[in-house]
């Protein structure tokens, strides 16, 4: 499972540095998303990973980390997952901007 | 009461600044009482200080810093304080007449009263740092009235100029005061005063005093930083009168005396002290004679005054320190009359250059007989208050006190700038009130207002009483400054006017009658020379001043901009990666870093399976991202769904939820954008166009992406193999029922336990959707992308083909039976927005879940029927829903203060609902629904400005049109 998991890490990570690099800026919109996904999935793995223990308790009672799984992480990643959105949205928006003020889609708004 | 003295006049200041543009009365009304108040209090203050105690008042303020918002009133400090706002109250009487009712007088009274607060707070610091903060405010302060005219260039040159020398003197001041803290171990400053002998035999001694001696020459406009004070001029009278006479120029000379008992007496402070003041008396003395703008002149006098008081305070004597004092407050009283003077010459007759001024005593019979009486003082004639310092100035010039050549010359330099202080003050006079009538003058001279006058009375009656008996006038207050100053040290002095026929005596009458005679010898030349002195004049502090700022901030800047600095993203991109892979890799290796060995045992290979399909997609999406932007954002989808199935998997429902939904949203917003790109067609892989360089590029592209993967890959793997640590989170685990009165432990912990970082997080998420909607309504696309796209056009021929069809029915058609879907989801999305918000708190959803899948919601609506046809018929208000949001947010948090409870602390309750049945009903829901308000807002506002530039951008399309047909015709 870890394995699998950090596997698909390390690939997201990858694909998104690589096109971190590239000129274009769909490009690196694309980049910017599958690296959030790695990171969000490396923040989330740092509570462990469990199987059918998700942290919710049953009414009264209380919770521990042997029964659930930790819900630090989780509540990490669940902001980061809209603060990415909201990032993404801001970016798309630059990049269309800046598309329409210099006339091409480079990075640095020359060719 | 100290703590009162310091905040009136800051409260009085931000009062004023609201006081609408033309009522300006109100505002001089304001500062006015608020002066008096002060100068009450501190009247009333003198008892204690006289007794010589010392007033303390402390709050402590980061104690483990050392740093203590402490204030202190000893008889120097009491003296100052009396002073700032003594000529404070008279200034703004003062102002009040003289500024024009069309400038914003409001801004100038707040402005002012803040320079007092911030100078009040300069000579009652307890503790030198804070000392360092109220001397900063001061030089901002004084930049801004410098500039308050700032339509007029000279104005902001001279203010910017006054704010780099004295900013950059304040910034070596505090170093050298945290010198002085570091050495003393406390930043007290009882505690350092009380610790001279440790201070002057530390190692670091000469730094901090050059340190130090930076800030307090920069900020007395002392040799060979004068030249600021005669370009600060372009401020408005009151405020050179206040500023640059009688206050913020002080300040340098009252950190000097303050830290007088600690660092004065050694040979460094002699020469450094003693060099500096004994140019600036020289000079200053002697460019005053030679300017034309009568500031100009008070100016440059200012100057050689303030190096008089240096001189003074380097001999390292008892004595000549006590006349220091004494010599500031004579200075700050003939000067600042002087100045109102001046000021109302300007006033009434339009100009202040002495060659087009004369005979004005015929015509202001009374302001010239107060101004003369002042430039008296000014020049040191007897039965004035400028004479009794300067005497005392001269019997301490003779008496030795080191064996050098300083010591030895200061007695002559001393008469010979006494002797020039003679002539420019002769010269002021003469060349102002006497002679013939003035000629075409822009304004034809009378007396100003009697209320304008009346400090000047003040002042100058002042001068004449302390000039005749100063023992019984001013001398106790100038005994209780000096014994704070001095403490055991304080010598016997005598304030008589007569001391009979002795050295200084004479120095004095050498200076009268060599002055008087220069004036005479100099009179015609001056009636028309140019503005500044012979030889000098090309060598001005202004010009090295801007050459210097030129070549840093310029020159220099550029030149290592063009070397290290790039603007193109992608190398800084690299250079970004690269670091953090360095830093990373480096902590790791040197703290031992051991990967955890790879064990292929328990693999499901269910979720192998998954992975795989994960990977290839981000590898794909990588991959296509250039040419084929659609196959890219589906691979990208494909990616984050198995991210989203990952969270379900491995226990974590809520995030799979809000995964699951943003997924939708980022991909529907992506699509949106992807209008307004450029067409790009492939290249075929032409390998004639791959230059070496680009192949070799690409490999290391390639290569750092891999080890960054493989490197979060190492880590990821080798934390998740070890058993996890007792952290935090059995503490929310143990109490987010008992508590937070959830069962979610997710949700608890966001709306709940750090309730106010989600409220911050919002805030964000606010603050981006303003940003994309202000960005997206000065969006102009590109010519290119305008036309109708192809689909549309295809569609459009299809039904021109067709003789029966309008145009128009395909695109109404189109996708029909999936629209009238799309329609009836409304209500249904909306059912199952409010089920995930009201279960948040106890199962998988909550706010930012139903936000989410209520914007959905409405974007469907949106792709059904189109925009315009969705607001015909729906009242879409994005931007109140987040206002409301975070107003309720807020609100809830703020609403725990009324029960006396902490911020966002929340109270659980169930409540049971008819049908729905029971619901968790903690405050913490109220938080929520911001929550939802808001995201549902921020998402909505987002997609719906990206939605309309398709709306707008026929408009533009006609624009363009008709720009073409322009050109052609």
């Amino acid at each position: 499972m870890e394995l699998v998991l950090s596997a698909g890490i390390g690939v997201l990570t990858a694909s998104g540095v690589w096109l971190l690099f590239r000129p274009r800026t769909y490009q690196v919109i694309i980049g910017l998303s599958l690296l959030s996904y790695a990171v969000n999935l490396f923040i989330f793995g740092m509570g462990r990973l469990r199987v059918n223990a998700p942290p919710v308790l049953e009414p009264g009672g209380t919770g521990g980390l042997l029964t659930h799984t930790d819900p630090i992480p989780q509540a990490l990643v669940l902001t980061a997952i809209v603060i990415g959105f909201a990032m993404t949205a801001l970016f798309l928006v630059v990049l269309l901007a800046s598309r329409g003020f210099t006339g091409t889609d480079h990075v640095d708004g020359r060719e | 009461m100290l703590l009162i003295l310091v905040l009136a006049p800051f409260a009085g200041s931000l009062v004023a600044i609201c006081i609408p543009t033309h009522k300006g009365t109100a505002s001089a009304w304001l500062s006015g009482s608020i002066a008096l108040f002060c100068l009450t209090v501190s009247a009333g203050l003198y008892p204690i200080v006289a007794s010589d105690k010392v007033l303390r008042y402390d709050i402590n303020w980061l104690p483990e810093l050392g740093l203590n918002f402490s204030l202190r009133m000893d008889g120097f400090a009491w003296m100052f304080a009396s002073l700032v706002t003594a000529i404070g109250l008279l200034v703004v009487i003062y102002a009040r007449y003289y500024m024009s009712a069309s400038d914003p007088v409001p801004r100038f009274f707040a402005l002012f009263l803040a320079f007092m607060g911030a100078m009040l707070g300069v000579v009652l610091s307890g503790n030198l740092i804070l000392l360092a903060i109220f001397w900063e405010l001061t030089s901002i302060i004084s930049f801004l009235l410098i500039g308050y005219w700032h339509h007029n260039a000279h104005a902001r040159d001279g203010a910017r100029m006054a704010l780099t020398i004295t900013g950059t003197g304040g910034l070596c001041m505090f170093v050298g005061l945290m010198l002085i803290g570091h050495i003393v171990g406390s930043y007290d400053l009882d505690v350092v005063l009380s610790s001279g002998d440790l201070i002057r035999n530390d190692p670091l001694y000469t730094t901090v005093l050059i340190l130090i001696l930076l800030g307090a020459l920069t900020k007395s406009a002392q040799f060979p930083f004068h030249f600021w004070l005669p370009h600060a001029m372009a401020a408005p009278t009151p405020v050179s009168a206040y500023l640059h006479s009688a206050t913020l120029v002080k300040a340098g000379i009252f950190l000097l005396t303050r830290l007088w008992p600690v660092m004065a007496g050694t040979d460094q402070w002699f020469w450094i002290v003693g060099l500096a003041g004994l140019i600036t008396l020289l000079l200053g003395a002697y460019f005053a004679i030679f300017q034309q703008d009568m500031k100009g002149l008070l100016a440059y006098s200012t100057i050689s005054h303030l190096g008089l008081i240096t001189v003074l305070l380097s001999l390292g004597s008892p004595l000549a320190a006590v006349a220091a004092i004494f010599h500031t407050m004579n200075h700050a009283t003939f000067k600042a009359s002087l100045f109102m003077a001046a000021g109302i010459i300007d006033h009434e007759t339009g100009t202040r250059d002495m060659r087009r001024l004369s005979g004005l005593f015929r015509y202001m019979p009374i302001t010239a007989t107060l101004a003369m009486v002042a430039s008296a003082s000014m020049a040191g004639v007897p039965l004035l208050n400028g004479f009794l310092s300067k005497e005392m100035f001269f019997a301490e010039a003779i008496e030795t006190h080191k064996y050098n050549l300083l010591d030895t010359i200061t007695p002559y330099v001393a008469t010979l700038a006494s002797m020039f202080a003679v002539t420019y003050s002769l010269r002021f006079i003469y060349h102002v009130f006497f002679g013939p009538p003035p000629q075409d003058l822009p304004k034809m001279p009378h007396e100003p207002p009697h209320w304008m006058l009346a400090p000047i009375y003040f002042l100058v009656f002042s001068c004449l009483v302390v000039g005749v008996i100063p023992a019984l006038t001013i001398g106790p207050f100038l005994h209780t400054a000096v014994k704070s100053v001095l403490g055991d040290a304080t010598p016997v002095y005598s304030l008589a006017v007569w001391h009979g026929w002795n050295l200084p005596l004479f120095m004095s009458l050498i200076a009268l009658v060599g002055g008087v005679g220069l004036f005479l010898i100099m009179r015609p030349y001056l009636a028309t020379s140019t503005e500044g002195p012979p030889f000098f004049r090309r060598l001005e502090g202004q010009r090295i001043f801007e050459r210097v700022l030129v070549t840093l901030s310029w020159k220099w800047a550029r030149s290592i901009e063009m070397r290290a600095g790039t603007r193109r993203l992608q190398p800084q991109m690299r250079i970004l990666v690269a670091v953090a892979l360095l830093a990373g890799a480096f902590t790791l290796l040197s703290q031992g870093f051991k990967p955890a060995t790879i064990v292929f045992r328990s693999i499901d290979p269910a979720f192998a399976l998954i992975w795989l399909i994960g990977m290839i997609c981000a590898v794909g999406a990588a991959y296509q991202a250039k040419f084929h932007r659609l196959a890219a954002l589906v691979l990208l989808g494909g990616a984050g769904l198995v991210t989203c199935i990952t969270f379900v998997w491995l226990s974590a429902p809520d995030l799979a939820v809000t995964q699951l939904l943003v997924e939708i949203v980022t991909t529907v917003l992506i699509l949106l954008g992807l209008r307004w790109l450029p067409k790009r067609i492939e290249d075929p892989d032409d390998p004639e166009m791959m230059t070496i360089s680009t192949r070799l590029r690409r490999l290391r592209d390639l290569a750092t992406a891999v080890l960054a993967g493989l490197g979060m890959m190492l880590v990821s793997y080798t934390m998740m193999s070890r058993e996890i640590p007792e952290t935090i989170s059995s503490y929310f685990l143990e109490r987010a029922y008992s508590e937070g009165g959830g069962t979610n432990v997710v949700n608890v912990i966001l709306v709940d336990f750090r309730g106010f970082d989600t409220l911050g997080e919002i805030a964000v998420l606010c603050i981006v959707a303003l940003t994309v909607f202000a960005l997206l309504l000065r969006f102009r696309p590109a010519t290119e992308s305008l036309e109708t796209p192809e689909q549309q056009r295809v569609q459009n021929a299809f039904d021109d083909d067709h003789p029966d069809r309008k145009k128009g029915d395909s695109i109404t058609e189109y996708l029909l039976v999936p629209s009238v879907i799309m329609r009836w989801m409304f209500p249904v999305i909306g059912m199952l927005a409010a089920f995930l918000f009201f279960r948040g708190h106890d199962l998988p959803g909550g706010g930012f879940a139903a936000g989410i899948a209520m914007s959905i919601g409405f974007i469907l609506q949106y792709m059904a029927g189109g925009t315009r046809w969705v607001e015909e018929r729906l009242r879409i208000h994005p931007l109140r829903w987040m206002a409301i949001g975070l107003l309720v947010a807020t609100a809830t948090g703020l609403g725990s203060w009324v029960f006396g409870y902490p911020f966002l602390t929340s109270h659980a309750q169930y409540a049971s609902l008819p049908i729905i049945g029971k619901i968790p009903l903690a405050t913490a829901i109220l938080f929520d629904l911001g929550v939802f308000s808001l995201v549902l807002g921020a998402t909505v506002l987002i997609l719906i400005a990206l939605a309309h530039q398709s709306v707008r951008a026929p408009r533009a399309h006609i624009r363009a049109a008709k720009l073409a047909a322009k050109e052609t015709a």
